[in-house]
């Protein structure tokens, strides 16, 4: 006889080939249709999973907004200000097909820029940017039917700063709504995440899309600043934290520009004692630990009805204990790296201040790479309310676990943060599903799922969530003058 | 005929006056600051002493507000139809006398006010039959790629501060208050007290159309003074500037960005009450929530 192996289930390595990402030594802003020479500071691209610089990138200056800008306003006045919704139609086809052709190149260049999982990025964020270009190529020319009256004008030129969790996602999620309705782009990806976008306007210029219609500024958070304040810029559009949004607007104020915010969230799974435990458990830490938590919809808390609570957490550690944790560019990977050591050194204080505020940590026992942005998944038990860790976005892997009774409860406990974007509702009663769902103050409530996303179904939080919804027809509002 | 007796003749009836207070939580009160302006009619007589609201007067109305919120974006959208087409009842069954009172604020004619009080009994009308039709004009059904049934439904966006028009009375109150009555949400007005006589009026028939205290709050005063207060208010969910002065605008953008609080996007200039509104203020003083939900066997 044999011995028994002593781990019958360890992977083997799949890894993913860097080459396929096609890096270049340096990377420039996409300004009216060229690839040019910014004049701001030249910054690299560092793979958070490795600390390896990627590229070089030459930022934008202040010159460089103003370009970018008015090649905008060129193309809004000129060419694709004129030509039909059918025309405009097909121009998002075809970077729709381009993106998916690109695929698996955008896929792996987006996992070493992030240090997201490479299996997420290519079945996830992928697919989904593409999908979103369909659905909005298919409303170029059917806005007179989209519910705000007969031929709905376009603002004109839109400026977009766009975060460092989803930057090629989050980006098809604003410009594909933006051209379909016939604005004009410029759009500023994170510092440290800015090669997707840039080859993005490759893609822009592979379709023929007419110069300066897309514009790509990479740079730091003052050249996003100046981008929004410029004046030939008639919407904005921020993403990102709450803190920074508030600014924004208030650097906005009276400017006469329509903003639109998408911020941050503090979501919450919601777990009533008849939920279905399987689908419960594997959401929940999904849920939690999706993009390594960094998704503003995260549910970083769960509300475990009480009666079923220390059960419930047995099965979440033991769900957690097999998440892989690790290079992103292995494809058995669940969890990859943080954006940067700052988040980590932020997450780390998080929970270090939700233990000395009473609650209990718990973490995977991984050993994630020793020279890369890494946070193995961490569970905190018995979170009260008013600690911080419940309270503000955590927009890392960390979930606190809070315990309820009653429906009203839950209800009132997840609602307890000026947050208002995502919620999980689980429960095999139908009726309490849906009386939760009405009642949370949220603009997404999963019933029995979590993190689903489709571009015909509109996604945007309330109150401090920010003011934005993307998808479906609510998606294009928006981008009108309606 | 002696002059004792001449004078008795053509002397007018000595009249009962009305005292012009805030409507809060559904009670007539004066302002806690005890601070009136008086009230001129178009032509500069004296008309009456208007209350004239505090920041204090502002905290309670939208304490009022929000204690209604739950109630009235709770009734059902037939409900809530059922009272505003009561509002608009109330005001068809009072015409002459929100003409005499239009005409006089604003200085119209007789038949111009006339028209503008039609208008706005017809506005109440007409959005009064919206509450039960929002989610037909904002939402539906979404078709995803996946086995989930999934709707989008407008649920209202909380307490609504509003700063009223000041080129239209009543016309003017009647387009910016219903809408945010259609949808749920609960309004915390305030009415420069220039135009304080019909806007009182109106919250008498709000009173006595079974809208429940609290759901419209109006408040007589210097809005120049008051909506800093409305922009900063943490329980303030959306502000509407219609009537605010051009100057006010960029300091309350900026105040409003503290709770990241939504503004509605109102024209520097008052735009033609009387047009059709459209949809707009529906939409805005809505917020859209996606519920998603599996289908398997």
């Amino acid at each position: 006889m044999t011995e028994p192996d002593p781990n019958p289930l360890e992977y083997a390595p799949a890894l993913e080939s860097a080459t396929v990402a096609a890096l270049r030594e340096r990377y420039r802003p996409f300004i009216g249709g060229e690839f040019t020479d910014g004049s701001g500071a030249v910054f690299s691209s560092v793979n958070p999973a490795t600390g390896e610089t990627l590229a070089e990138i030459t930022g934008s200056a202040e010159s460089d907004v103003d370009r970018a800008v008015n090649a905008a306003e060129d193309a809004f006045r000129g060419h694709w200000g004129s030509i039909s919704g059918t025309d405009r139609a097909k121009y998002l086809f075809r970077i729709a097909r381009l993106l998916q052709e690109r695929s698996r190149e955008l896929g792996v260049l987006e996992t070493l820029d992030t240090g997201k999982p490479v299996r997420q990025a290519t079945e996830f964020d992928l697919p989904n940017a593409a999908a979103w270009f369909l659905h909005y190529a298919g409303w170029a020319d059917k806005l007179d039917h989209a519910g705000f009256g007969p031929s709905p004008a376009p603002l004109g030129v839109t400026g977009q700063v766009v975060p460092s969790n989803f930057p090629l996602l989050l980006l098809a999620q604003r410009v594909a709504p933006a051209l379909a309705c016939g604005s004009t782009v410029v759009v500023k990806p994170s510092e440290r995440t800015p090669l997707t976008a840039l080859v993005f306007g490759e893609i822009c210029e592979q379709a023929g899309l007419p110069s300066g219609t897309v514009n790509v500024l990479p740079g730091d958070s003052e050249s996003g600043a100046s981008l929004l304040a410029h004046r030939g810029v008639r919407h904005a559009v921020f993403t990102g934290s709450t803190e920074v949004g508030e600014r924004v607007r208030r650097d906005l104020a009276g400017r006469g520009k329509r903003v639109t915010s998408e911020l941050g969230g503090d979501g919450v799974n919601i777990v009533f004692a008849d939920a279905a435990p399987e689908e419960a458990v594997r959401s929940v830490v999904e849920g939690a630990f999706f993009n390594q938590g960094r998704v503003r919809c995260a549910g970083s808390r769960l509300l475990v009805e009480e009666s079923v609570a220390e059960e419930f957490v047995a099965r979440l550690r033991d769900r957690m204990a097999e998440l892989r944790v690790g290079d992103p560019m292995d494809r058995n990977t669940d969890v990859g790296a943080l954006g940067s050591s700052a988040e980590v050194e932020r997450l780390s204080e998080l929970v270090e201040r939700g233990v000395a505020e009473g609650a209990t940590r718990w973490t995977v026992p991984a050993t994630p790479p020793r020279h890369g942005d890494f946070m193995a998944p961490t569970l905190l038990t018995g979170v009260q309310q008013s600690m911080s860790v419940a309270r503000r976005e955590v927009f890392g892997p960390v979930l606190s676990v809070l315990t309820f009774r009653t429906a009203r409860e839950a209800v009132t406990k997840a609602d307890n943060t000026p947050y208002g974007l995502a919620a999980g509702v689980w429960s095999e009663k139908g009726s309490r599903a849906l009386w939760t769902a009405r009642e949370l103050r949220t603009g997404v409530v999963w019933a029995n799922t979590f993190h689903r996303f489709d571009p015909t179904a509109p996604f945007g939080g309330r109150g401090e969530s920010g003011n934005g919804r993307v998808g479906g027809a609510a998606g294009l509002e928006a981008y009108l003058d309606v | 005929m002696s002059d004792d007796e001449a004078r008795l003749s053509t002397r007018k009836r000595v009249t009962v006056p009305k005292t012009y207070k805030l409507y809060v939580g559904g009670s007539f009160a004066r302002s806690e600051s005890g601070r009136v302006v008086a009230v001129a009619d178009a032509d500069g007589a004296f008309r009456a002493n208007a209350a004239k609201a505090s920041r204090k007067d502002v905290r309670d109305a939208v304490a009022a507000a929000r204690k209604a919120f739950d109630g009235w974006s709770g009734a059902s959208a037939h409900n809530r139809g059922q009272v505003l087409f009561r509002v608009a009842e109330m005001l068809e069954g009072t015409r002459d006398r929100f003409t005499a009172e239009v005409a006089a604020t604003e200085g119209l004619s007789a038949t111009e006010a006339a028209n503008a009080v039609d208008t706005a009994v017809d506005r109440m009308f007409w959005y009064a039959g919206w509450t039960d039709k929002l989610g037909v004009l904002r939402g539906g059904v979404d078709q995803v790629a996946g086995p989930y049934t999934v709707h989008s439904t407008p649920e209202p966006v909380g307490v609504v501060g509003v700063v009223a028009p000041r080129q239209s009375s009543l016309l003017g109150l009647v387009s910016v208050l219903a809408p945010v009555l259609v949808a749920g949400n609960c309004a915390v007005v305030l009415v420069d007290t220039e135009l304080a006589v019909p806007a009182v009026s109106l919250c008498e028939a709000l009173a006595t159309s079974d809208v429940p205290g609290g759901v419209a709050n109006v408040l007589t005063g210097d809005p120049a003074e008051l909506v800093s207060r409305l922009a900063s208010h943490s329980d303030v969910d959306a502000l509407d500037p219609s009537g605010a002065d051009e100057s006010l605008r960029g300091e309350l953008e900026e105040t409003a960005a503290g709770s990241v609080k939504r503004v509605l996007d109102t024209p520097l200039v008052e735009p033609d009450w009387s047009t059709a509104p459209g949809t707009k203020r529906l939409r805005a003083l809505t917020e859209l929530k996606t519920v998603w939900h599996p289908i398997g066997e």
